[in-house]
Formats: C-alpha cells, sequence, structure tokens
C-alpha cells in the first residue's frame, strides 16, 4: 500500500486484476450486453406500447439505467458507465478497423476536434436540451428510441471524420455530467506516482494508439476527461498506469483549476436537478403540463425559465456572491478564477443533489420495472412470471430520511470544499468568514432542495 | 498529548455531535390540537389533483371526494397504504384517522396518461418535523464547517 498526499491502494498490484483489466474480452462482453440491452430500448421504444410504464424503452432507461448511473455507477465508478457505454462502439469500428483487438481497414478522416470546441458548452447544450424536453422524453417510448438512435448516428459521424473518441470527449449529453461528477469518484486511472519525467516523456513517445480520449495519459491528474477505457493500460508501456480506489475527496480537496465552461456546467446541472425536482416530485400540475407539451406557449415559458434559471440566474447570484468574497477577504485574484473555483467547490452538493432526486422517484417507481421484464413490448408476454407483478411503492418511510442525509451531507461536504478553497484563493485564518456569500449560496440551494423534495 | 489538548481536539466532534442530537430530538412539535373532521373535495385532471397540498392535524378524521374530471384517476396515500379510484365525473369517497404524522405523499393509482407516475400531491399531518430537522442539520453542519480550530479550553 503506498501513501501520497491523500490515500490511494493500487489495484493493478495485483497480476491477476491487472490481466482482468488489459485483457479487453471482459470489458467487450460487457459492452456487447449494453449493446443488446440499448438494441431493445429502439426496439420496444419504436414498436412496443406506447404506454410508457409499460413500455421497456422508458422503464429500462429512465428507471433502472439512469438511476443505477446516479446511485451506484457515477459515485463509487466515475466514468464506469463510459467505459461499458455501447453509443460509440459502432463508430468506433469503423474507425479503427476492430472489434475487439486493432487490425483491419479503417474508415477515418481523423480530423482534430475544433479547438474552440474543446470544452463541455456542447455537452451542456445537450444535457439542457435533454431537460427541455425532459417530460416528454422520460415518458414517450418513442421519443427515447429516437434520441438513442439519434446519438448513435452522431457518435459514427463523429468517429469516422475526426479523431478517437471526440463524441464522447466533446460532444455526449451525458459525458458532461458523468465527467464533471466524477471528479469525486473513489475510482482513478493514473500513471505510476513514482515516474520520472524522462519515463513520462517515453511513455508518451511510445504510445502505440495513443488514448482514445485524447490525453496524454502519463501526465493524468483529473478523472473529468478520462474514460476508463483502459487502453492506456494494453499498451507496451502500460505497467506505468494504474487503477487506484482513492478516497471521494481525493481529487476535489486538492487545488484544481476549473474552466468557464466547466463552471456553467456545473451550475447548470444544479439548477436542472431543481427543476427536475420541482416539476417530477412537486404537486404543481400546471408546471408538469408545460413541460410536456413542447411547442405550447406554456412550454416556451418553461424552456425560458429553465435556461434561464440554470445557466443564468444561479451563475448570476454566484459570481455576485465571488465578488463579496473577493472583496471582504481582499483578495487579489481575477473574479472569473473565483467564480469559477467556487462553482467547483460546489460539485458536491450538485452530485448529491441528484443522488437524493433519484431516491426521490427510483423506489416508487421501481415496481413498474417487473412487468415490462416480462412484456418489454406490452404485447402480453409473461417471459419471467412478473408480467401481472402490481405497483406498489418500496421503502416509502426511509426515503425521505435518506434524501435530507444526503442533501445535508452535500451541504457539509461543499462547505468544507468552499472554505479550502477560499484559502487557496488567499482567505486566510480568521477572515475565513469572508467566504460566507458563497456559503449561504450553498445553503439556499440545499434549502431549496429540501423543500421540493421533503417540504 | 496532555489531557487540556486533548480535550481541546475532542471539542468539535463533541459539540458536533451534541448539536446534531438537539437538532433530530429537540421537541418541535405544537401543542395537540382537538381533533376535528375535515373535509377535502380533491379534483384529479392530468396530471394534477387539485387542491396539491391537503393539512390537517394529527388525530383528525379526514374524508376526501376524489372526483375525476378527464379520464380515470386513482389516489394511494403513501404510508397510510389507502386507495380509491374515480371514472370521470364520478366521486369516490376515502375516510381516515390521520394518525401518523409527517408529510406523505398522495399519487395517482390508475394509469391515466404519459405523466401519470409523476401525478402527485402532498397530505401535510402536523409540522414537517423531517424538513425543519433537517433545515436545523444543515444550520448546524455549516457552523461546525465555519468552526476550524477546536476552542481555546478557557472557553469550553
Amino acid at each position: 500500500m503506498e501513501k501520497t498526499a491523500s490515500y490511494r491502494f493500487d489495484l493493478t498490484r495485483y497480476a491477476w486484476v491487472r490481466r482482468l483489466l488489459t485483457s479487453r474480452w471482459p470489458q467487450f462482453i460487457l459492452r456487447a450486453i449494453t449493446l443488446a440491452g440499448f438494441v431493445l430500448v429502439i426496439l420496444t421504444g419504436f414498436i412496443g406500447s406506447p404506454v410508457g410504464s409499460r413500455n421497456f424503452a422508458v422503464m429500462f432507461v429512465w428507471i433502472a439505467w439512469w438511476s443505477a448511473l446516479k446511485l451506484i455507477m457515477l459515485p463509487f465508478g466515475g466514468r464506469a458507465w463510459c467505459s461499458i457505454c455501447p453509443i460509440p462502439m459502432p463508430g468506433e469500428w469503423l474507425q479503427q478497423g476492430w472489434l475487439v483487438k486493432p487490425g483491419g481497414k479503417k474508415f477515418n478522416l481523423g480530423l482534430r476536434w475544433p479547438r474552440r470546441l474543446r470544452n463541455t458548452w456542447l455537452q451542456s447544450a445537450g444535457f439542457a436540451a435533454i431537460g427541455l424536453f425532459s417530460a416528454l422524453t422520460l415518458t414517450t417510448p418513442v421519443v427515447t428510441a429516437w434520441i438513442f438512435v439519434g446519438l448513435i448516428i452522431v457518435a459514427v459521424v463523429v468517429s469516422v471524420v475526426f479523431e478517437q473518441r471526440s463524441f464522447c470527449r466533446y460532444l455526449c449529453p451525458m459525458g458532461g455530467f458523468i465527467g464533471l461528477y466524477s471528479t469525486m469518484a473513489p475510482l482513478e486511472l493514473r500513471p505510476q506516482p513514482d515516474l520520472t519525467l524522462v519515463e513520462k516523456g517515453a511513455a508518451v513517445r511510445e504510445w502505440p494508439r495513443g488514448c482514445p480520449w485524447i490525453n496524454n495519459p502519463a501526465a493524468l491528474k483529473a478523472n473529468a476527461n478520462c474514460g476508463l477505457c483502459l487502453e492506456c493500460l494494453r499498451t507496451e508501456t502500460g505497467a506505468n498506469m494504474t487503477l487506484n480506489v482513492r478516497s471521494f475527496d481525493a481529487e476535489l480537496g486538492q487545488p484544481g483549476a476549473f474552466r468557464l465552461d466547466e463552471a456553467f456546467l456545473s451550475l447548470g446541472l444544479l439548477g436542472s436537478v431543481m427543476i427536475y425536482s420541482a416539476v417530477f416530485q412537486g404537486p404543481w400540475g400546471a408546471l408538469k403540463n408545460a413541460a410536456l407539451y413542447a411547442g405550447s406557449p406554456a412550454w416556451w415559458g418553461f424552456a425560458a425559465f429553465f435556461l434561464l434559471a440554470s445557466f443564468g440566474l444561479l451563475p448570476a447570484l454566484l459570481a455576485g456572491a465571488s465578488a463579496l468574497v473577493r472583496r471582504t477577504g481582499n483578495l487579489g485574484k481575477p473574479l472569473r478564477m473565483v467564480f469559477t473555483r467556487f462553482s467547483r467547490a460546489l460539485l458536491p452538493l450538485g452530485l448529491l443533489s441528484w443522488i437524493a432526486f433519484t431516491v426521490s422517484f427510483a423506489f416508487g417507481k421501481m415496481a413498474y420495472l417487473w412487468p415490462v421484464l416480462s412484456d418489454p413490448f406490452g404485447w402480453g408476454w409473461n417471459l419471467f412470471g412478473t408480467a401481472a407483478v402490481e405497483w406498489q411503492p418500496y421503502l416509502l418511510s426511509a426515503t425521505p430520511v435518506i434524501e435530507a442525509v444526503l442533501l445535508v451531507a452535500g451541504l457539509i461536504w461543499s462547505g468544507r470544499t468552499i472554505l479550502k478553497t477560499a484559502e487557496q484563493l488567499g482567505v486566510r485564518g480568521e477572515r475565513r468568514w469572508a467566504a460566507a456569500p458563497v456559503l449561504l449560496f450553498a445553503l439556499a440551494g440545499t434549502l431549496t432542495m429540501l423543500w421540493l423534495l421533503i417540504g | 498529548m496532555t489531557l487540556p489538548k486533548f480535550i481541546s481536539a475532542l471539542a468539535k466532534p463533541i459539540l458536533g455531535l451534541t448539536l446534531a442530537v438537539l437538532a433530530l430530538t429537540a421537541p418541535l412539535s405544537l401543542p395537540p390540537t382537538q381533533p376535528v373532521e375535515r373535509y377535502f373535495r380533491v379534483e384529479a385532471s392530468q396530471f394534477a389533483y387539485s387542491p396539491g397540498v391537503l393539512q390537517v392535524n394529527p388525530g383528525d378524521q379526514v374524508t376526501i371526494d376524489l372526483v375525476a374530471t378527464d379520464v380515470v384517476h386513482g389516489i394511494y396515500i403513501d404510508s397510510y397504504e389507502l386507495q380509491a379510484s374515480a371514472d370521470p365525473g364520478q366521486t369516490a369517497r376515502l375516510t381516515f384517522t390521520a394518525d401518523q404524522a409527517g408529510l406523505f405523499r398522495f399519487r395517482c393509482l390508475v394509469p391515466c396518461g404519459q405523466l401519470h407516475p409523476f401525478m402527485l400531491g402532498k397530505l401535510q399531518v402536523g409540522p414537517n418535523l423531517l424538513f425543519l430537522r433537517a433545515v436545523l442539520l444543515s444550520l448546524v453542519g455549516l457552523l461546525l464547517v465555519l468552526w476550524k480550530k477546536p476552542l481555546p479550553i478557557a472557553s469550553i
């Protein structure tokens, strides 16, 4: 066990783990299973029952997968889902000319992704678009199917035109969400800590295919852009890479740069989860109908509110709070830097708000899954004998308590990170009260979520 | 480590724990009120109840007349596990004693359209203690976050 600045345990020190990860077959098998699942989603979406709660596409994607992503895969595995995501598979086969192992004819222009778009703005736009149509998407099988068909087509086109996994890195609407929150995951792929600069340089030069996620693995320091595809482990210099278990705070607790696009995505995600909670867990029928009937005047009002609140109001409020901190703390740093660093410190509150929101609906809706497993198309099948299982909510009395604990934990985690960030920016000792405006911003966010979910 | 330093180092966790326990157990309830009969006419239409929030006191005898105004709707009250459904234009009645305090969601029981799984209302019996305690815990948490150094011994 090695001990660096924060606790890390190298899983690849065990030969069998490294063998398991360096073989492409286990990952390929998992991706083939998820691909089969997605094909079934598309089929059931197009030709299955149009009733969302009776259709495999809606229930599998928005109840099973979406919940498992937020409750398990993302908080504990970071980009673990990206590692087995089937969406880029067809494009990658064309691009690389292989299914499992390298070799074969390649169909790829290999262009570099435009420099101006090497950020998360497009991912923010994609995530916002899903949010604007969320009431329709989450309840209409054919819309869910079209979304996945669209994603696969875009992924194929981008893979053929541009280099490597440009789609995953810069376009996938879920990629920004997962990447940002994977910062807090207790799993990381990193170079050996004792690599010398010469060895790092050699590792980069000897990399046969390069990193599919367009990183320099030998210099990897953050989770956000590492898709855990594990290809770096499979190269000649793969022994220099390790898969580590670490503390949840290992990365966020360290100073780290945060771009303006990432700051807006962080706040956009926080605003989105508040609006999702109001639409899906609130008692307001007019809001639900406004979100559902895309194109209606009420929907335009909802869309404007969604975008202005998530990507306008929250950033404006945090910018104001950051300006106050900068002034009262006598910080010599630019406002932009103070704002972006504090938006990074709000990531824990954002992630735990998403988890609390998921808890609020997942257990209540989970019982809808059993009938669609037996009858995915809604055609009267009973494959596993569960078609007639009646709906009943699970863990009803426990879920509000769990939601409250999660939100308070998110506030405390973000609060600690806000103070650490303030210190890193130059707020010292007794002047730490200067960070109060940002702490109040986090408190207001927490109270809003508490009111929406259990108030 | 000397005893005073040891006590000083423990001050923050002990105070935190004490405040957290206080926030979770403080008697926040209002004085008990005389139970009364409460009547609600709840109109159900896609995808909301009107009124969407029902407030009663513990012990009240509650009658809910559910009126479906467009398609068939139902009502299922969490934890109370009471349910009823009404055809369009018809009324279904639920009568019960509000013997569990807290905030409970009620939801549509009959698939009624796209947003059926999210057709929800709230039944609040007495004050919402969980929410109040969560707010208190949030404030306690922030205070502890702000309190960085252990208190000097003299001030304990």
